[in-house]
């Protein structure tokens, strides 16, 4: 490394060590408090001073892993996005949501199967197919209102959380009982890699196409839902309810009716996130999965915010990524397994609420 | 009328503090007790059915006492402190591990093997130190938000005992087998022994918890766990209420997962420990009744013996089912049980239980 290349991190290190502890030294309530926070700007400022010291070493891999890590935490954004429709709506932490992206997945896949086998032509069977797993998650969005939710009413948190476990089992075997329960390849976008950038950084950046195609649905999806929420009846008292179930159901909105549409929303999103989920690795149990990975997404983002859960899935994304590489050759790899985690344990000892989230404040 | 305190005046206030005020409960425990420790082990020596075959001592009592007790600490974390906590499991394993590090030595810091007892009690207070760690962070956050924080645990150690030889003494596969079980020079080995020492443990452990929670610090943790704000206006500490919450309860879990790798499994791996487990941990307590020490060993019977049965009831009646499918079905059958007790019991077995009791204290004469 050149003297250049330590002295430059170095120095942004240092900025922004000064600057969290500015920013923290507001709502700085004791020494504790004070030591975590001062222990967890040097940590995020040596981590950040590492990373742009090897940016400076070779910034055109450095750039292709970052724009790696950003495409796959669009993913991560997904799922969580699904997570905060629902937390918002109805103050369901739900735990469901991998497996409804399971669900979402195994029907798009074995329908687009059965039709292309009976000779229907790819240009109609995909429509259908998505419109059979869109009909797959309004069942299992009324199901999960009707027979889970609505008889839960009034009850606290953990309960609430509880039974979307439960119901996660169940989703998890009926699924895998009708729908089969191996890997199945989904071929909906190009997987070919494509290059960038190539006159700037010598070979340029490799980038997954099927990435990209995730990024641009994810951001279509999200402009859908904006306008929807904006624009519409139900996107209207979705915010109502959102905001006051009470005050929301005495003027007249049908806070069960609200439920289901919202659980209809995230069983979209599901399975948004399946298309592009099932592209990369196929359709298998495993997905269940990212409903845990979503967690410290949302923990980072808020839980109660659309674009906090966008940019905490980058953030986990290109974080883990970038850490695994640089940091996993250091401690022995597999980082990637808890980094988010570890990650958002940090951001919960500074911001509690996310970094979007609105602040928790507690009346007696 | 055969339920009732009719006639039982207590003339101490030691007696009237008393875990079971009432005859009955002490007697029905006493009977309880007594067939645990006596009745148990004879009719396993006379081979009486069903408590001859070694199945059930190894496969059902063995684990669901060793879980209940597991559940009576997330018990106290969540149920009397109201501490969520996904984490149970990276606790377990945490006590199982530095128990197969105590009781096999430690060469680096020149430590020689400790006998086992020590080692897993020793397991637990490693256990209890690291749930302080992760127990900082609810002096800030609470509810599920905590639960997010705990799994941070559970992932990191999962990676822990993966990655890092030490832990597993360099074993090449990743796997560890427990050190000879000597109590005393009592060597434990056979199903019916594991069993007893199990036994032992449990009722020692709940009986430590039972009177922890009935004290001082069981009082502070409820008050914390019903609304903390108002708790600390009281003049109680957050800080060292929650943080001795975590440490009780991890040191349980930690104790009970070292039973579990040492008696249980004999040798294991870092997957014994995984978030699955934890879930498990948590719908014990949850099925059971939260703040109720019975409603640990009421949640882990359910929870235990529930999938066991479904999957014995198949083939017992013999319908032709691929083994794919009965897990599937286990799995559908097993989250429609769940929902439906949440949703007809939110409060658990352990309301059950009261509920039952009341009924009883008017039978038969019920006006």
């Amino acid at each position: 490394m050149t003297a250049l290349s330590i002295a430059i991190p170095g120095g942004i290190g240092a900025i922004l060590a000064g600057l969290m502890f500015t920013l923290l030294r507001g709502d700085r309530k004791s020494a504790i408090d004070l030591a975590v926070h001062i222990f967890l700007a040097v940590v995020m400022a040596v981590f950040l001073a590492f990373l742009a010291a090897k940016a400076i070493d070779n910034p055109g891999g450095f750039l292709e892993i970052l724009v790696g890590g950003l495409l796959s935490g669009v993913l991560y954004s997904l799922v969580a996005l699904g997570f905060v429709l629902i937390f918002k709506a109805s103050g369901v932490f739900n735990y469901a949501q991998g497996a409804m992206v399971l669900v979402a997945g195994l029907a798009l896949v074995r329908s687009l199967d059965f039709l292309t086998a009976s000779g229907v032509a790819t240009v109609v069977a995909v429509p259908l197919a998505i419109l059979f797993s869109g009909a797959v998650m309004a069942l299992c969005a009324f199901v999960i209102e009707k027979w889970v939710l609505r008889p839960l009413l009034n009850q606290d948190g953990l309960t609430l959380f509880m039974s979307t476990i439960g119901a996660t089992f169940v989703l998890e075997g009926l699924a895998q009982m009708v729908f089969g329960s191996e890997v199945y390849p989904l071929k909906l976008f190009p997987t070919d890699p494509m290059i960038l950038l190539e006159s700037v950084f010598p070979g340029g950046i490799l980038v997954n196409k099927l990435d990209v195609w995730g990024g641009v649905i994810a951001g279509v999806l999200v402009a859908a839902l904006a306008l929807f929420f904006q624009y519409t009846k139900t996107g209207r008292a979705l915010r109502a309810v959102a905001d006051d179930h009470a005050a929301a159901q005495s003027v007249g909105i049908p806070i069960s009716w609200i439920w289901f549409i919202v659980w209809l929303v995230a069983g979209i999103v599901a399975l948004v996130a399946a298309t592009v989920w099932g592209t990369k690795l196929g359709i298998q149990f495993s997905i269940v999965f990212l409903a845990l990975k979503a967690l410290p997404v949302l923990i980072i983002g808020g839980f109660t915010s659309v674009p906090g859960a966008i940019v905490g899935g980058l953030i986990v994304g290109a974080g883990e990524k970038l850490a695994e590489l640089y940091i996993g050759e250091l401690i022995g790899g597999g980082i990637e397994y808890w980094f988010a985690y570890v990650l958002a344990l940090a951001v919960l000892l500074v911001r509690p609420q996310g970094l979007f989230g609105e602040k928790i404040i507690e009346r007696i | 009328m055969l339920y009732r305190e009719t006639g039982q005046f207590k003339s101490t206030y030691s007696a009237d503090m008393g875990i079971f005020p009432l005859r009955q409960d002490r007697n029905a425990l006493f009977v309880l007790l007594a067939f645990a420790f006596i009745g148990v082990p004879l009719l396993a020596h006379f081979h009486v059915w069903p408590f001859g075959s070694e199945y059930l001592l190894r496969a059902i009592l063995l684990p669901f006492l060793i879980l209940s007790m597991a559940a009576i600490g997330v018990n106290i974390l969540i149920g009397y402190c109201g501490q969520i906590s996904l984490g149970s499991g990276a606790f377990m394993a945490i006590g199982a591990y530095m128990a197969y590090k105590f009781g096999t030595g430690m060469p680096e810091i020149g430590l020689p093997p400790l006998p086992v007892l020590v080692s897993i009690l020793l397991g637990g207070v490693c256990s209890a130190l690291v749930g302080i760690l992760f127990g900082i962070p609810s002096l800030r956050i609470k509810g599920l938000y905590l639960a997010v924080a705990t799994l941070a645990a559970q992932f990191f150690f999962d990676w822990v005992f993966l990655r890092v030889a030490w832990f597993t003494n360099y074993a090449p596969s990743g796997s560890v087998s427990a050190p000879e079980l000597n109590v005393f020079g009592w060597v434990v080995n056979e199903p019916l022994e594991r069993y007893l020492l199990c036994l032992t443990f449990v009722t020692v452990f709940a009986l430590i918890a039972k009177n922890l929670v009935r004290g001082n610090i069981g009082r502070q943790w409820m008050a914390i766990r019903d609304m903390d704000i108002a708790a600390e206006l009281m003049g109680i500490r957050p800080f060292f209420a929650k943080l001795s919450a975590f440490a009780v309860s991890s040191f349980i879990v930690g104790v009970a997962g070292a039973l579990w790798a040492f008696v249980y499994l004999g040798a294991w791996e870092p997957l014994a420990f995984s978030i699955d487990r934890s879930l498990q941990l948590l719908f014990m307590v949850i099925i059971g009744g939260l703040g109720s020490i019975l409603g640990s060993f009421l949640g882990a019977g359910f929870i235990l013996i529930v999938p066991i049965m479904l999957n014995l009831v198949p083939s017992e009646l013999g319908v032709p089912l691929s083994t794919e499918t009965i897990s599937h079905l286990e799995f559908i059958i097993f989250g429609s049980l769940i929902c439906f007790l949440l949703i007809k019991e939110p409060h658990g077995f352990a309301r059950l239980v009261t509920l039952m009791k009341e009924k009883l204290r008017l039978w038969p004469f019920p006006y």
